[in-house]
């Protein structure tokens, strides 16, 4: 028999979780995979204050409930242009009211919208179980596709962006076959700090041509020190050695490739200029 | 229990806490308007507000929602109420299976933003697919919501874009397939074979039907009459129920009855697969020694269709230049909001199924033959039907929910899933074509060769009709005086391929129309003046040496010619942008075989006219175009029409929708009997032929000059039927056998268009931006502008799919994430040039004009890519990586 629960405070989903309920937020992707009914014990963690919101504090904490909707319509710095871009292409109005940040990231998929604007933002994952709490880079919690550091007893319960990542402008790009409610073929996420007409830091991350998506560290060393005017032609094919694009229904391995350079390169020409 | 507001009311109901809130509100609730597409949040059709805001309701746990405030379609609000109206009055919903999402969605959308721009609607709406109406009339009437307007009054003459007689019902969520089922039927559901070919062996299912709710289970054994239906009565051969092996992924081989309350779990149902290898391509089947899917069928070809006249030979050897290409299109999936759903029921002896179709009395006529019954004792009643496009002509769960209750006794229902309407039903023809075309020094039209080959799967469907179409059009609307043209039907254990928008037309145009530029490139003409020069005019012989007539093509470019102009000068200084051109043709109603269609109208005693029309309406508009008829015909307005539509029972058989036919053949039928209606009537009142009809409390007035005459309808003795006064006509377009090389007169009308695309394309990408599409289709009589355009602004939307994205892979896309259709944003605006040449064989001069509308917008988006890029994309879809590998080799 189903179990449901939907508690208000944390430490009752903690021990809910600890029972062996399994996390239901935006029910974006448990739905879809449910068949006719949705079984099994379910903690439905949306009315849990401590997962519902953005609070700036030390750097920024998403709540990891929070939908894209809510991160769209956010007062939030250039530095996360990015992901309220990708907040908006996630899926329909009717998807982004539901889907959640942190849904987006426990699920992983390696087309995950919302993962490369928040490796550009250096993002760590706050994690729960009623053993305590544990927080670890982005990076580290994807460990491959559909995979993530995460025990069953445990819970994304917010994204954090330090207080250093929250500086320069980004901006994401998606391509993909169709106007919405597209899968991507690739995605790129860029953020920039420029001094002085030049590129002081950059984050760049490739979304959908990997089985996670990945910073790419040598196009970042790349555009380091770059004027901006020069920078998207710094960017050159081997720097992308590291992405391991696949031959899909949507694209072949070497286009993902190619379309990964030019939205790279465009983006980055966009955020720098 | 979970307590909420529901439309303003405090409602209470009893149900599992994860149910989804779209089960809940139809199942619990009963209230049928929230409409269920993909349970995946794929589509958007389920959308309701919550607390104000748009949520797929299949993704909501129910018990969510306790103290919220829930609004669905079967809310109102001066807002809802407005939106209704001006999708009523824009013609923005066609079937309707969409039209409840689109509407709570614009209505939550236009509380935040009421004069949106239509940049602005597009996104808003962007989560909401639709597969009638491409988009732009929606568009257009949720931007114009809340302009005040005077709603325009029509009589409903001919020639008015009188808003669809059906829209209420559309606005306010029409009743389709899955809504409706007699209290306590059993759900059934089917077993499917996983794998493209498999032989499978039952275990013991004593222990599977012993669990709680289920009811009965049956197999191949159970099917009492001939297991192989088809639309084609020489070709049945698709089992209802399949016996070992399984032909393709998604066969049915086992239904199980659950009793209603209970899961409709098939975890463990006892059947043991072994694969076997599988024809994954017609090259696969071609192959000497390939296993033969059906042995009576050597080669594994089911048919191959030919047209044969001059020597194409001799006139290319001999032709100043000559082209020669080939193409490959995909598997295209029909993709309807709508998944297939009924129910059956027994009423005394007969059995009544009431099912989405496009096809009434073929279902009838195929599920009698299937559960071994005379037709008599069959009754099928047609629901709304939320898209069709061609898949619905085939029975899908008519013959098995008809088995569950004529063997249980009780009635049955069934909804397929997503992933099974896709899986299990037919698609569009996947074809390799090659050939050569040629043209003399005047740039006129030799000869062509044309050879195609369609993957049709394990069955037959309409594959037949494909391969007998194909030929026949092979040449588009063009004079090609020599001409071989052969189509061949393969059997693989690919999805079943059937019926969709233009029978494999669309797939040999794209052939054609490419082929053409590049020969008027190399003769030195223009793309339009080439085909203008080369357009079939009356008199002409067509390449079955029909002799034409009201031949409208010359019409259509003539009127697309200071388009093409502008846009050509528009794209001249901007890099990358292309102009691309096509043209179709296609012959209306059924190639060279009876295609008749019967009409009836009455009047009974209180004043009723009640017009029978079983032509079902997937979204077109029939009951509309064909009630404007009747009442143009018998001289009544529309508004005093009552329609009974499609139920075997209730109406005469007005075939099927297909084939662009009921505007033309039951539009002639309508014609025929309001014009019998009306001659009763003047011989009744002895008055002439110029009298003017009206109706008042009970009688008839008929009007002549100064005389008014009055018929007391309470009077008149009884006719047929319970009327006072009816007539019954059938109309059966006249057509000629083709001979052995296809030479004859298939259709009695034709219809005719072309239409010019402008886009730009990403040469670093490969991705396409779709500018504007400009459309001039020759309708004979526009019996409804606003209809029209519609159907033209649909099938552009499908023909953008299927140039751009569409590509079903069993197993891989079944779903409406990966197998991609056209969104909001996909479909440019769209110019509709309405032409009328009137055919002397159209009710009123009109001709079809559904199908055509899809066939020139592919090849007219590859001509303007090469147009754009020079780059000849000779595979569909033509996605991202397609173009840019084009462009690479085009541009070394």
């Amino acid at each position: 028999m189903t179990h449901y629960a939907r508690p208000t405070d944390l430490s009752e989903a903690l021990a809910l979780l600890a029972q062996g309920h399994r996390v239901l937020a935006g029910g974006t992707d448990i739905y879809p995979a449910a068949g006719p009914a949705l079984k099994g014990d379910i903690l439905d963690v949306t009315a849990l204050a401590d997962l519902r919101g953005i609070r700036f504090g030390d750097g920024l904490r998403i709540g990891a409930a929070t939908s894209w909707t809510a991160i769209a319509e956010a007062n939030l710095p250039p530095a996360l242009h990015a992901l309220q871009q990708a907040a908006l292409v996630v899926g329909g109005r009717q998807i982004q009211n539901a889907g959640t940040i942190g849904g987006n990231i426990a699920n992983a998929s390696p087309a995950a919208d919302g993962i490369p604007p928040l490796l550009s933002l250096e993002a760590e994952v706050e994690i729960a179980s009623a053993q305590g709490t544990r927080r670890l880079p982005l990076e580290k919690f994807l460990i491959g596709p559909r995979r993530v550091d995460l025990r069953a007893d445990e819970m994304v319960v917010a994204v954090h962006i330090p207080t250093s990542a929250l500086h320069g402008r980004s901006a994401f790009a998606k391509l993909g076959a169709r106007a919405h409610l597209v899968i991507s073929i690739a995605m790129v996420a860029v953020r920039l700090v420029v001094k002085t007409g030049r590129i002081a830091q950059a984050f760049v991350a490739v979304g959908a041509c990997s089985g996670v998506a990945l910073r790419l560290p040598l196009v970042e060393a790349a555009l380091m020190g770059s004027p901006v005017l020069d920078a998207a032609e710094r960017i050159q094919a081997d720097q992308l050695a590291a992405l391991t694009p696949i031959d899909d229904i949507r694209a072949t391995a070497s286009y993902r490739r190619d379309a990964a350079l030019e939205l790279l390169r465009r983006t980055v020409a966009q955020v720098a200029g | 229990m979970i307590g909420f507001v529901l439309n303003g009311a405090d409602m209470r109901c009893d149900a599992a806490p994860t149910a989804r809130l779209s089960e809940v509100l139809r199942e619990a609730l009963g209230l049928k308007g929230t409409k269920v597409g993909c349970d995946a949040g794929d589509c958007g059709a389920c959308t309701v507000l919550v607390d104000g805001q748009a949520l797929c309701a299949c993704l909501i746990p129910v018990a969510r929602i306790a103290g919220a405030r829930v609004e669905t379609i079967e809310a109102d609000s001066l807002l809802l109420t407005r939106l209704r109206a001006s999708f009523t009055r824009h013609g923005a919903a066609q079937c309707g299976i969409c039209t409840p999402g689109m509407l709570m969605t614009a209505a939550d959308f236009l509380t935040r933003t009421p004069h949106p721009t239509d940049a602005q609607v597009e996104v808003a709406l962007g989560g909401v697919l639709c597969r009638c109406t491409g988009y732009r009339k929606i568009i257009t009437a949720v931007v114009q919501a809340n302009s005040a307007v005077t709603e325009p009054v029509y009589s409903g003459d001919i020639g008015q874009p009188l808003p669809r007689i059906d829209g209420l019902a559309k606005v306010t969520g029409d009743s389709f397939g899955a809504d409706y089922a007699p209290t306590g039927a059993l759900v059934v559901r089917a077993i499917r074979s996983p794998h493209p070919h498999a032989t499978f062996a039952f275990g013991d299912q004593t222990a599977f039907a012993a669990l709680p709710g289920i009811a009965a289970i049956f197999t191949a054994a159970d099917v009492p009459g001939r297991n192989a239906f088809g639309v084609i009565p020489a070709f049945a051969d698709q089992p209802a129920i399949a016996a070992s092996p399984a032909r393709f992924r998604g066969e049915c081989v086992a239904l199980v009855a659950f009793e209603p309350g209970f899961d409709p779990d098939l975890t463990g149902f006892p059947i043991i697969w072994t694969p076997l290898p599988d024809l994954a391509s017609p090259n696969d089947a071609e192959t000497p020694n390939a296993a033969l899917i059906h042995p009576n069928r050597p080669l594994n070809r089911l048919i191959e269709g030919r047209v044969k006249k001059g020597d194409a030979a001799a006139a290319l050897a001999g032709s100043a230049h000559v082209v020669t290409g080939s193409i490959t299109t995909s598997h295209v999936e029909h993709a309807y909001i709508e998944p297939e759903a009924g129910a059956a029921w027994m009423d005394g002896d007969t059995l009544v199924i009431r099912a989405c179709t496009q096809a009434p009395f073929m279902d009838r006529d195929e599920t009698a033959a299937v559960l071994g019954l005379p037709v008599n004792r069959i009754r099928i009643i047609a629901s709304a039907v939320g898209g069709g496009f061609g898949s619905k002509l085939d029975v899908s769960l008519q013959p098995l929910i008809g088995l569950v209750t004529l063997k249980t006794g009780r009635p049955s229902r069934m909804t397929y899933c997503r992933a099974e309407s896709m899986a299990s039903t037919t698609k569009r023809h996947p074809a390799e074509i090659h050939g050569r075309i040629g043209c003399d020094a005047n740039g006129r039209i030799t000869g062509m060769q044309f050879d195609g080959r369609f993957d049709t799967g394990p069955y037959a469907s309409w594959g037949p009709t494909v391969a007998n179409r194909v030929p026949v059009h092979a040449s588009g609307p063009y004079l090609t005086p020599a001409i071989t043209a052969t189509a061949r039907a393969v059997h693989t254990n690919g999805p079943v391929s059937g019926a969709f928008r233009g029978f494999g037309v669309p797939q040999a145009a794209v052939w054609q129309e490419a082929l053409f530029d590049e020969l008027a490139e190399k003769a030195g003409f223009d793309p339009l003046e080439f085909r203008q020069l080369n357009a079939l005019r009356d008199g002409d012989a067509s390449a079955t040496g029909q002799v034409m007539r009201a031949t409208g093509i010359a019409e259509c470019l003539t009127a697309l010619r200071p388009h093409w102009l502008r846009a050509l000068d528009q794209a001249r200084t901007v890099p990358n942008r292309g102009v691309g051109i096509a043209s179709c043709w296609y012959g209306c109603g059924n190639t060279a075989l009876p295609n008749p269609s019967t009409i009836r109208i009455g009047i009974t005693r209180a004043g009723q006219i009640v017009l029978h029309q079983s032509a079902t309406d997937i979204g077109q508009g029939s009951n509309t175009v064909i009630t404007q008829i009747a009442a143009q015909a018998l001289g009544l307005p529309v508004s005093a029409f009552t329609l009974i539509g499609p139920d075997t029972a209730l109406s005469p058989d007005a075939g099927k929708t297909s084939a662009s036919r009921q505007t033309f053949v039951t539009g002639r039928a309508a014609q025929a009997a309001g014009m019998a209606l009306r001659a009763k009537i003047l011989r009744l009142t002895n008055a002439g032929d110029g009298a003017i009809l009206g109706l008042e409390a009970g009688a008839l007035i008929v009007k002549e000059g100064s005389v008014r005459r009055m018929v007391q309808l309470s009077d008149l003795p009884g006719e047929a039927f319970g009327y006072v006064l009816s007539a019954e006509e059938t109309y059966d377009p006249p057509t000629q056998k083709l001979d052995t090389d296809g030479q004859g007169s298939p259709y009695a009308v034709y219809g005719y268009g072309a239409q010019i695309v402008e886009l730009s394309v990403d040469p670093a990408l490969g991705t396409v931006k779709l500018l504007k599409i400009t459309a001039a289709h020759d309708l004979g009589r526009v019996i409804n502008p606003l209809l029209a355009e519609g159907q033209i602004e649909g099938g552009i939307a499908q023909g953008i799919g299927m140039a751009l994205m569409e590509e079903y892979i069993a197993g891989r896309t079944d779903n409406l994430h990966d197998y991609l259709i056209p969104t909001f944003g996909d479909v440019p605006p769209i110019e509709s040039l309405l032409i009328e040449v009137a055919d002397p064989e159209g009710p009123f001069g009109a001709k079809g004009l559904g199908e055509h509308v899809l066939i020139p917008t592919a090849p007219a988006i590859l001509n303007a890519i090469r147009h754009a890029t020079g780059a000849r994309v000779t595979r569909l879809p033509a996605l991202p990586h397609r173009i840019l590998d084009a462009i690479r080799k085009a541009r070394p």
